[in-house]
């Protein structure tokens, strides 16, 4: 655990990437297995010990530190683990060695709702206050360290001298500690089986388009539906739903799972059916009703049934047997076009191609979409292989330009992690009528994003300065600044006693030059709902 | 080096056998009337003898307890202080403070109204001090910043009894609890010798750290020249000027990168990502501070080395050091003080916050 711990600090503190990548490859190349399977896992989120959580941790902390000096302190410090890491009481009694990654491993896989809590406590005895952090980091299955899933498989591959596209395609099909990944990366032993199982290939992802400008006889573009991307793999008699990340969440959509029977890896947006998107005939509804579908473990007869699910087609990898990713992008899309009709035409259709000449027609298409609630186009280059991750020059994704309102700020939250010592989670709010006859405001939303380092700064001296109140970790500043909030639409909600919810709010501009009393009221941010 | 002093000059604490755990009687057995010193939000002030204590702003009197700028302002009528920290101040200001009066560690003034101030070595940085201020019989000291860990460039801090402990909270969580110095030069010693080729670049505060980190580096048997940034040339001359040892400096100005390879350079932590240090071979960015505890302030600077290392009191000595001294009254200038209230609520110990404006918390 102790070498384990110092990779994990060595992670938070580096930051290049080179430097995060050798400090893992030479930890993957020099521990033996499983210690290295488990790390690995623990690393990229691939470990889940059910019987510990969160409140598992606070309830051991619970017994041994005062319950104020533990909420200040968690305050100040912003991420739970650390918190208990560094206010563990060192024991008085010497204690066994500290135990190894996969000795603490076995121990919490075995524990259960009842066992967890003591036999975390052992373990962090034997531990000092890094080791601690490591433990409990793992324990609970947070890591956020900077090191992504992808970074791993790099450093993996870069260790042992291996392709990294193979070992993402492996990856998926082997469960921690990776002991068949490590012996065919490490001592040639052959790959496991990856093409008879039903696993996720990493997705092709797209960068914004930005300032570049891209000649559209190169690239085709497409509709950016407003669901979620997602994969549906068949293979063997077995189906899977994969989400972005390559989480399975086949269980809430098992409309889709029973659909495809053609042996294929297939690319698209989950969405709901409805008129929202795309006209009246074979349109989607909105993303708040495919929300309504999303994060259930077991799905109702009710809800299959009122909001139904399909996929819209947005590419093919592999198909019955081949592997159709080395292919350019038209060849793929014609193979996507003949296999099409051939699946059930309630579940999939295809997103069709825009037929645009130049960028400029295609920019008053866009602009058109909002009427369609459409996120935007994506521009695909017409002759690019199907390759993993985010390439350069390959796919672009052109959202539309975001809305934007004036809105006072109200409540401001401090944040976690490396924002702990920020005030940088803001409540905003618009006039219910005319605020220089007593109108109030009410909240509309909140955002913690879309500043700069320079103007975080500034808005946490601003909330230090202008606060009237403190409720806990929040503060109430005075109803003097106003902030213009940019999002990507609003909707209707009951949650809300704006009875208004913004998706993707996010802080545009500080616009200290501008009264609160002219910032805008309800009605307006009312005209602009979507649904 | 330092002018000797006992206890029995300001009166060692009883311990346990004074007052037991609660609050006990006071000293005397009579009421505390402390209408002679009051906390106002730009310092402590003396009403009898019209005297502030570490002042934000020039007043006509001024008792400064050590040359920190948040604490040391320029500009007093006259400034009483440890003749390390007048020339300290006079070092920052370019010039001596007007009237200053040096009192040293042991010695008392006499100041209008009957009040008696004694200057008590506080363990923070060269020439700091605890001020004991005595009337009628009432004794209150007010701690300034101070540490209890020893250091090779500054004298001892010296538990003082007395009715009201005026004490500093910068650290005051629990979850601040500073390793061992050793541990801390140690990883040091070892990240620059696995980097031949590179060099660590550790960003402390001008006055005190750098000092005390480069005594302790030399301490730990490291006697390869140190270089310096600009910023910290002249008190790390202030500090040899006053006896304190710390081997061979150079700037780092105009030095050629492959003569600073496998070095260690001391830059204040404001120059730490600054174009400053584009000059030095790859530099691996450390930081000497007690807020190097908490990963995400490390984060925050960039820093790659933490070093936990501090000049205040980490929370199991601010609350050892309350029960040692045993007041009747705890008061809190600045820092955390909600969680040394806590701390001092849980056992019975009454204290008080006072709203100070104008401590930041330094780059400690």
């Amino acid at each position: 655990m102790e070498r384990f711990a110092a990779l994990v600090d060595g992670l938070v503190y580096t930051r290049s990437r080179n430097g995060k990548l050798a400090l893992l490859a030479d930890y993957l190349r020099t521990t033996p297995d499983p210690d290295r399977g488990w790390a690995l896992a623990a690393l990229t989120d691939g470990l889940d010990f059910p019987a510990v959580k969160a409140g598992t941790v606070r309830a051991l902390l619970d017994e041994r530190v005062d319950e104020v000096l533990w909420r200040l302190s968690r305050d100040y410090v912003g991420d739970t683990a650390e918190t208990a890491s560094l206010l563990w009481p060192e024991p008085a009694a010497p204690q066994a060695p500290a135990p190894s990654v996969t000795e603490a491993v076995e121990v919490l896989a075995g524990a259960t709702r009842a066992t967890a809590g003591q036999r975390l406590a052992d373990l962090l005895d034997r531990l000092d206050a890094n080791g601690r952090y490591a433990l409990l980091k793992l324990a609970t299955g947070a890591m956020r360290i900077g090191l992504s899933a992808r970074l791993a498989k790099v450093a993996f591959a870069q260790a042992f001298g291996v392709d990294v596209e193979q070992v993402e395609e492996l990856w998926h099909g082997q469960v921690p500690p990776y002991t068949a990944l490590f012996a065919w990366a490490a001592d040639g032993a052959p790959p496991p089986d990856a093409q008879s199982l039903p696993l996720f290939r990493p997705f092709m992802l797209a960068q914004p388009l930005e300032e570049t400008v891209v000649d559209l006889a190169e690239f085709a573009a497409e509709w950016k539906w407003d669901g979620i991307r997602v994969q549906l793999v068949h293979v063997n008699g077995q189906s899977r739903l994969y989400s972005r990340g390559g989480d399975d969440i086949s269980a809430s959509f098992p409309e889709m799972t029973g659909a495809l029977h053609v042996p294929a890896v297939l690319d698209g947006e989950l969405l709901v059916r409805g008129s929202h998107q795309g006209g009246k005939a074979g349109g989607a509804a909105s993303f708040n009703a495919l929300q309504q579908r999303l994060g259930r473990k077991s799905v109702s007869k009710a809800m299959l049934a009122d909001y139904p699910a399909f996929v819209r087609l947005y590419d093919v990898l592999l198909l019955e047997g081949e592997d159709l990713r080395p292919l350019g992008w038209e060849a793929r899309r014609a193979r996507l076009e003949a296999l099409v009709p051939r699946l059930d035409p309630a579940r999939f259709d295809i997103s069709p191609v825009i037929a645009a000449e130049t960028l400029d027609d295609l920019a008053e298409i866009r602009a058109r979409a909002r009427d369609d609630a459409i996120e935007g186009v994506m521009l695909k280059r017409r002759d690019a292989p199907y390759v993993s991750g985010r390439r350069a020059g390959l796919w672009y994704k052109w959202k539309r330009d975001p809305l934007l309102i004036d809105c006072v700020l109200m409540y401001a939250q401090r944040g976690s992690g490396k924002r702990s010592s920020f005030y940088s989670d803001f409540t905003f709010g618009c006039w219910d009528g005319d605020p220089d006859a007593g109108a109030e405001l009410l909240p509309v939303g909140k955002a913690y994003f879309g500043f700069t380092d320079e103007e975080l700064k500034w808005l946490d001296r601003h909330v230090r300065q202008h606060t009237v109140n403190r409720f806990g970790p929040v503060r109430e500043v005075d109803r003097s600044l106003v902030l213009e909030v940019a999002f990507d639409s609003v909707h209707a909600s009951k949650r809300h006693k704006s009875g208004l919810a913004m998706r993707f709010p996010r802080i545009h501009r500080i616009r200290a030059d501008k009264p609160a009393h002219e910032a805008d009221r309800l009605e307006t941010l009312r005209a602009m709902v979507a649904d | 080096m330092w002018p000797p002093f006992c206890w029995g000059h300001f009166g060692a604490p009883q311990g346990a056998s004074g007052t037991g755990s609660g609050p006990g009687p006071l000293w005397w057995g009579m009421a505390l009337d402390l209408s002679w010193i009051r906390p106002e939000p730009k310092g402590l002030y003396l009403p009898p003898a019209d005297a502030w204590i570490d002042p934000a702003h020039a007043v006509a009197q001024a008792l400064v307890t050590h040359g920190h700028s948040d604490h040391a302002r320029g500009g007093h009528g006259q400034t009483i202080a440890t003749g390390a920290t007048l020339a300290i101040m006079g070092l920052r200001y370019g010039v001596m403070p007007e009237g200053a009066r040096v009192v040293d560690y042991g010695q008392s003034v006499d100041l209008a109204g009957g009040i008696r101030a004694t200057f008590v070595p506080a363990g923070h940085v060269l020439g700091s001090a605890q001020i004991l201020l005595e009337r009628d019989g009432q004794r209150v000291v007010v701690t300034g910043d101070y540490k209890r860990r020893p250091d090779p460039t500054c004298a001892p801090f010296q538990p003082v009894r007395c009715d009201v402990f005026i004490t500093e909270a910068t650290f005051g969580l629990p979850v601040f609890r500073h390793p061992p110095i050793a541990e801390e030069i140690a990883r040091l010693l070892a990240t620059l010798a696995a980097h031949p080729e590179r060099c660590v670049l550790v960003g402390a505060y001008a006055l005190g750290k750098a000092q005390r980190l480069i005594a302790e580096l030399r301490r730990a048997g490291h006697h390869a020249p140190i270089f310096l940034h600009g910023a910290m040339e002249r008190m790390c001359g202030l500090y040899r000027e006053w006896g304190i040892d710390l081997g061979e400096l150079r700037p780092a100005a105009g030095v050629a990168k492959g003569e600073i390879a496998g070095h260690i350079v001391v830059c204040p932590p404001s120059a730490l990502n600054d174009r400053w240090s584009r000059r030095l071979p790859d530099p691996i960015t450390a930081m000497a501070s007690g807020w190097m505890r908490v990963r995400q302030r490390a984060r925050q600077r960039n820093v790659e080395l933490p070093l936990v290392i501090s000049d205040h009191a980490d929370w199991d000595e601010l609350t050892a050091t309350i029960a040692e001294v045993d007041p009747a009254e705890t008061w809190i200038t600045h820092g955390r003080e909600e969680a040394l209230l806590r701390w001092c609520a849980l056992h019975q110990r009454p204290a008080r916050a006072l709203a100070m404006v104008g401590y930041e918390d330094e780059d400690d």
